[in-house]
């Protein structure tokens, strides 16, 4: 899943639930998974050790 | 206001009572709990029961050791038989321990008086105590500043004389931050050395239970009783001259008040004239620390607390409701690698205390900030005041060292400054016996 798909499920999920103040908490949270997937420490099952750039496409 | 060492001294000289220790911390409740908010639960009767039986049993010849008779308060989170445990929360209502966390039944068990229960943020989720359901506990240097937390109770009632050492817990600093706050000692020992059974949790994975105390020594006595080994004098100091310091300067000194920032480098240089050598050293990791931190800190807390999050969530305070409600958005698979992110940190600590004693680094980034701030100014620049009260202490909680904070001078409006000292995993005794070296050169007493 990517981030964006993500935060809008995860929005859409807190308004249906009736925490439409969760909306700019989640997009804080996006972007530190964004941060936590961008660090050179994730492994990848690519063959090269480097992580592919579309793997977690954010965008 | 008495350490446990003194206290211990004049104990056994005969030259006061537990009884007597007890009655002067609740003289100082009384008279200063209605505006400092530190304390949940009082337990007056209780603790007088339990002085007068201990000064007996001294004086029948039994002595259980340093904390014989010490009056000490103890964050709202443990569980004391025969008391409610509230976490700061409604959610908790009607709860009635049935048992002593097994950390308060060593302590009962080494002689300590529980005087009261102290005020935390709710479910030890936050750094300023701001979000309880009894309202925030106050600074005692200055009332209209946040103690620090989660611990804030517990270090204010400390801090204001009300009892002669406390408990915190500390899931990413809430030892540390308050005691740094509060111009207190606070010791979190080794990740899983203090049993935490019976204490309601954050993070099962980083939470620690550890004292927090007027000095080293105090702290080394507490945590030898903690362990289950109390002694009965604090270890010995190291020599001095000779240790050996990493100082993680980027990253951890990149974001620090001013006076913060001078009162750490007067530390330094006081230790380099006394025969510290100061290596500059890196994490390298060190900039994906809050991420890490946040995707563990809130799916571990997102499970302990999604039954009662749809069962009773009108009963969370609003602020706490919404963060533990953003853990159960967390993937697994970014969970996993925020797992992978801290294994890797832990190996970076661990490499960069290899050929070090300890790590020195300042322990809260700002002197105690105002209840209700949101934001707090460093540099001009506005900074979240929980993202930078956390940013020098969560470290250790994810790895797990054992670290401690010790009170280093104030700032030009008479804040306590602090600094911290981080060992190696699984010798939270060596540390302290360097702690111990260190806090002539560290603590400046006015």
């Amino acid at each position: 899943m990517t981030i964006d798909s993500w935060l809008q499920a995860a929005v859409a999920d807190a308004e249906r639930r009736g925490l439409p103040e969760m909306k700019p908490i989640l997009e804080t949270l996006a972007r530190a998974t964004k941060a936590l997937r961008a660090a050179d420490f994730n492994d990848s099952a690519a063959p090269s050790h480097q992580p592919p750039a579309t793997s977690h496409d954010d965008d | 206001m008495m350490t446990i060492e003194e206290f211990g001294r004049r104990l056994r000289a005969r030259r006061t009572t537990s009884e007597q220790a007890t009655n002067e911390c609740l003289q100082r409740i009384d008279a200063d709990n209605p505006r400092l908010n530190a304390f949940i639960l009082v337990m007056a009767d209780a603790a007088r029961a339990q002085a007068r039986e201990l000064d007996r049993e001294l004086a029948a010849g039994k002595d259980r050791g340093p904390l014989h008779g010490v009056p000490m308060s103890i964050k709202d989170l443990y569980d004391i038989r025969g008391t409610a445990t509230t976490a700061a929360s409604r959610v908790r209502e009607g709860h009635v321990a049935d048992r002593d966390a097994t950390a308060i039944a060593r302590l009962r068990e080494a002689g300590a008086v529980f005087i009261g229960k102290t005020n935390l943020h709710e479910f030890a989720f936050g750094t300023t105590n701001e979000d309880s359901a009894f309202g925030p506990a106050r600074n005692p240097i200055d009332p209209a500043r946040s103690p620090g937390g989660s611990s804030g109770g517990s270090a204010a009632s400390l801090a204001a004389g009300m009892a002669l050492a406390t408990m915190g817990t500390c899931t990413g600093g809430s030892i540390r931050i308050p005691a740094a706050a509060c111009g207190t000692v606070g010791l979190k020992p080794t990740l899983g050395e203090i049993p935490t059974d019976g204490i309601v949790p954050l993070a099962r994975t980083m939470d620690h239970a550890g004292p927090l105390t007027q000095t080293v020594g105090d702290a080394a006595l507490v945590y030898e009783a903690l362990i289950g080994e109390p002694r009965k004098t604090p270890p010995a100091p190291v020599p001095v001259r000779g240790l050996r310091f990493g100082v993680p300067r980027k990253y951890f000194c990149d974001l620090l008040d001013d006076d913060v920032r001078a009162r750490f480098e007067e530390a330094l240089e006081r230790l380099r004239a006394a025969g510290v050598t100061l290596d500059e050293i890196e994490i390298r990791n060190a900039a994906d620390l809050g991420t890490i931190y946040l995707h563990i800190v809130l799916a571990d807390a997102a499970a302990y607390h999604a039954a009662t999050l749809e069962s009773k969530p009108e009963k969370y305070q609003k602020n706490v409701r919404l963060r533990l409600e953003m853990g159960r958005y967390v993937l697994a698979e970014d969970y996993v690698r925020a797992l992978a992110g801290r294994e890797l940190l832990r190996r970076e600590v661990d490499a960069a205390l290899g050929a070090h004693d300890a790590l020195i680094l300042p322990t809260l980034p700002i002197p105690a900030p105002l209840i209700g701030a949101d934001t707090v100014q460093i540099a001009g620049k506005a900074e979240p005041v929980r993202n930078v009260m956390l940013r020098l202490t969560q470290l250790f909680n994810v790895t797990g060292h054992p670290a401690i904070a010790l009170p280093s001078g104030t700032t030009k409006a008479g804040l306590p400054c602090s600094v911290q000292l981080v060992g190696n995993r699984t010798a939270t005794d060596a540390l302290l016996r360097v702690a111990l070296a260190c806090e002539p050169y560290i603590t400046v007493k006015p």
